[in-house]
């Protein structure tokens, strides 16, 4: 089905090497009278050490099932993942030790990641002795951590208890959580969407920072795509448990070319653009908005066949119901998934060999 | 910090297109405070806040600025250690006969106003729903307990709430967890516009939400409004969508309102440094990319508020004067909005300065000048 995906070059990719691999990936889940839901499906895509590739999409999309593949805690129905190139074998403790002191998770809530019962030392203590192995000066290492996450003074945050920190504060305890096992991929699943406005662009800098600083690959998983468009090198769209669209954050933010990513696209709050947007003057005009209204569907269908867009999409026809299209290039960095490009972004696909598909151009 | 009602010049003309009659709710001096065995955190402190007839009001903060103590507490919905120190909140709806105010109406009365005149969608969709009664049983509930009507009648209504927020007829016998999250929220706000209220207070409705099912139910929630002519307090941290959404908006912080002016005003004209902050906090989807600042630090702690301007820790332009500023919304001069008020009198130009302070000179700029490397 993604023959072509191999083709395309990730836009992180000159960040730096390439640190894991996701090739193919699929996950099923068994929800009861022999039905399967395809969280995850065929999905490809390359982390590179200092780059950061955004995976954006609507809750339901299969996201969060695909860094948790990544992160080892779910079981692949089918593909495989590569870490510095060698394909990820787990079938050990020691095994998945080894593979989370490189491999490290985000999560989303800082209320719920962190164990109240537990001071931050303990948080933090527990990784380094489990990955730092004998030898290690536990305390040093320890204060190295919370000072790089600029939690200061450190000794004083060590003796907290996560209900005595701001929602901010815990965050940055469980990013030096994360890095205390220093990790060399870390997946973060909306690792400030539960936090103020006010103070998620400074974690943002901070995760920038820290990514700098120890050159780490990270996966930002999140379905705010303006966040992307800041802080990510690549962008990944996804819809269904598909990849509906990659490319360079800048240019997917600018020049969506699936009909998903328009929506998604245009259902971001605008301020700056207040005269055409849909809430003011032009009310009456939200009808026209594609697959707006629709949100029902979003849902994977259990029984699969076609496009997963094509119930919400304003250009999908006959083919769209029957044959789900593969990614196709439209650059050398840029893919999406759609038959109708040539309709749906025909600026895009004017560049396009047999102009995007379809006939004419 | 002294008194200051009577020279403070309020918002009293309503500044919004939307509006133009007399404010449905009139909240005045309202304090609130939690009593705790610390001493009391003052969580509103002194507001005032006009609500026009069909007017959107955009009551933007961070969390623990106060803004939901502030509704709740006009509301009569908190409870102990929540007290209301001071202010009236005086309605003046279509159906009464003479504005009342609802901190001093009797428990009778009070029942009669409340979702009959004032209705709240709350924040959790998930929560705010019964799990084990079904939505037609949800919203009969609600239409008995305030509207006199027969059942056919009431289950006619609750039907026919359903299609105002656009969902199929045959949900009604769904329960709450059949429901996906955008769903929860629409049968929230059809609970809420079951009696027709006046007012609609809207806390938070769509943070749980993808963006876009938020713009598909903040759609609906403006066309409803059109077609129903209830005004709306909408509550949220999100000002992106507040500018797009509401008429006029308050930025609250630490208990106090900060700025009040029409959306339009704040997006380009935001005269407080807090409101510049917050704005500046957004990665923008569209135009240039622009450095982005967000707002360093955190919210001071309410048990001891720092002498004077409660934003001075964070503020870039902070000067020794702010300590000692009277915290009361001024009319910024420079404004074509004339119910553009602002609690910080230094930072553009044209607006009341104190004698003791000197303007900020690189405050003077448009928004954009704000911005500052973010990194």
């Amino acid at each position: 089905m993604s023959e072509q995906a191999p083709t395309l070059t990730s836009a992180a990719a000159a960040r730096g090497p390439l640190a894991m691999e996701a090739v193919s990936v699929s996950k099923d889940f068994k929800i009861g009278h022999g039905q399967t839901v395809q969280a995850v499906r065929d999905v490809s895509f390359s982390l590179y050490r200092g780059a950061v590739v955004a995976l954006v999409g609507e809750s339901g999309s299969g996201k969060s099932t695909a860094a948790r593949l990544l992160a080892g805690q779910e079981r692949l129905t089918s593909g495989q993942i590569k870490l510095d190139g060698t394909p990820v074998e787990v079938t050990s403790r020691g095994d998945f030790r080894r593979y989370k002191s490189q491999v490290q998770y985000v999560f989303q809530d800082p209320f719920a990641s962190l164990n109240p019962v537990h001071t931050v030392r303990y948080h933090l203590e527990r990784p380094v002795k489990l990955h730092g192995g004998k030898g290690a000066d536990v305390d040093a290492e320890v204060v190295a951590l919370i000072e790089q996450v600029r939690l200061t003074p450190a000794r004083q945050f060590l003796a907290k208890y996560p209900h005595e920190l701001s929602g901010g504060q815990r965050q940055r305890v469980s990013f030096a959580r994360a890095l205390a096992a220093r990790p060399s991929v870390l997946l973060a699943d909306e690792p400030v969407s539960m936090l103020d406005v006010s103070i998620r662009l400074e974690m943002l800098s901070l995760l920038d920072d820290l990514r700098q600083r120890f050159s780490l690959a990270m996966l930002y998983i999140t379905h705010d795509i303006a966040s992307a468009r800041y802080f990510a090198d690549e962008v990944l769209v996804m819809y269904a448990g598909e990849i509906v669209e990659r490319g360079p954050a800048e240019e997917i933010t600018q020049q969506p070319a699936h009909p998903y990513t328009q929506l998604l696209v245009a259902s971001a709050p605008d301020p700056d653009n207040l005269g055409s947007s849909v809430l003011r003057g032009g009310r009456k005009a939200n009808g026209k908005r594609p697959g707006a209204g629709a949100a029902a569907h979003s849902q994977q269908s259990v029984t699969t066949a076609g496009c997963p867009f094509h119930p919400r999409c304003p250009f999908a026809d006959d083919r769209c119901q029957r044959e789900d299209p593969a990614l196709l290039p439209i650059t050398a960095t840029r893919g999406a998934a759609c038959w109708h490009l040539d309709v749906a972004a025909p600026e895009l696909a004017s560049g396009l060999p047999g102009g995007g598909r379809t006939t004419t151009n | 910090m002294s008194a200051h009602p009577d020279q403070a010049p309020l918002p009293v003309e309503p500044s919004s297109p939307a509006a133009g009659q007399d404010p449905v709710l009139q909240i005045r001096d309202l304090s609130v405070v939690y009593r705790t065995p610390g001493g009391d955190v003052r969580a509103v402190d002194r507001v005032n806040l006009d609500l026009a007839a069909g007017e959107v009001i955009g009551l933007a903060g961070e969390s623990g600025s106060g803004k939901s103590t502030l509704v709740y507490g006009a509301c009569r919905l908190l409870r102990a250690p929540a007290l209301i120190t001071s202010g009236s909140v005086v309605y003046t709806g279509r159906r009464v006969t003479k504005p009342a105010d609802v901190l001093r109406l009797s428990p009778d009365e009070l029942q009669h106003l409340r979702w009959r005149e004032i209705a709240i969608v709350f924040q959790s969709a998930m929560n705010a729903l019964n799990p084990v009664l079904n939505v037609r049983d949800q919203l009969l509930d609600v239409i008995h307990a305030h509207l006199r009507m027969p059942r056919d009648q009431a289950r006619e209504r609750a039907a026919s709430l359903l299609d105002l927020v656009g969902i199929p007829r045959a949900r009604l016998r769904s329960y709450p967890h059949e429901l996906s999250g955008g769903m929860r929220q629409r049968v929230m706000i059809a609970m809420a516009l079951a009696t027709e209220p006046e007012v609609v207070i809207m806390d938070e409705p769509t943070t749980a939400l993808d963006v876009v099912v938020q713009r598909d139910i903040l759609a609906q929630i403006v066309e409803l409004k059109e077609q129903l002519g209830f005004s709306i307090l909408f509550i949220t941290h999100d000002l992106s969508l507040l500018l797009e959404l509401a008429d006029r908006i308050a930025v609250m912080y630490a208990g106090q309102l900060l700025e009040i002016a029409t959306a339009e005003e704040i997006h380009h004209e935001a005269s407080h440094p807090y409101t510049k902050g917050l704005l500046n906090s957004f990665p923008s989807l569209r135009g240039p990319r622009r450095e982005l600042a967000g707002i360093p630090g955190s919210p001071p702690d309410l048990h001891s508020p720092p002498p004077g301007c409660p934003f001075l820790p964070r503020c870039r332009y902070g000067t020794a004067a702010c300590e000692r500023v009277d915290m009361q919304l001024l009319p910024v001069a420079t404004s074509k909005d004339p119910g553009h008020v602002t609690a910080c009198p230094f930072v553009l130009p044209g607006t009341p300065v104190p004698p003791e302070a000197e303007p900020q000179p690189e405050a003077t700029g448009e928004p954009e000048a704000t911005g500052e490397p973010g990194t």
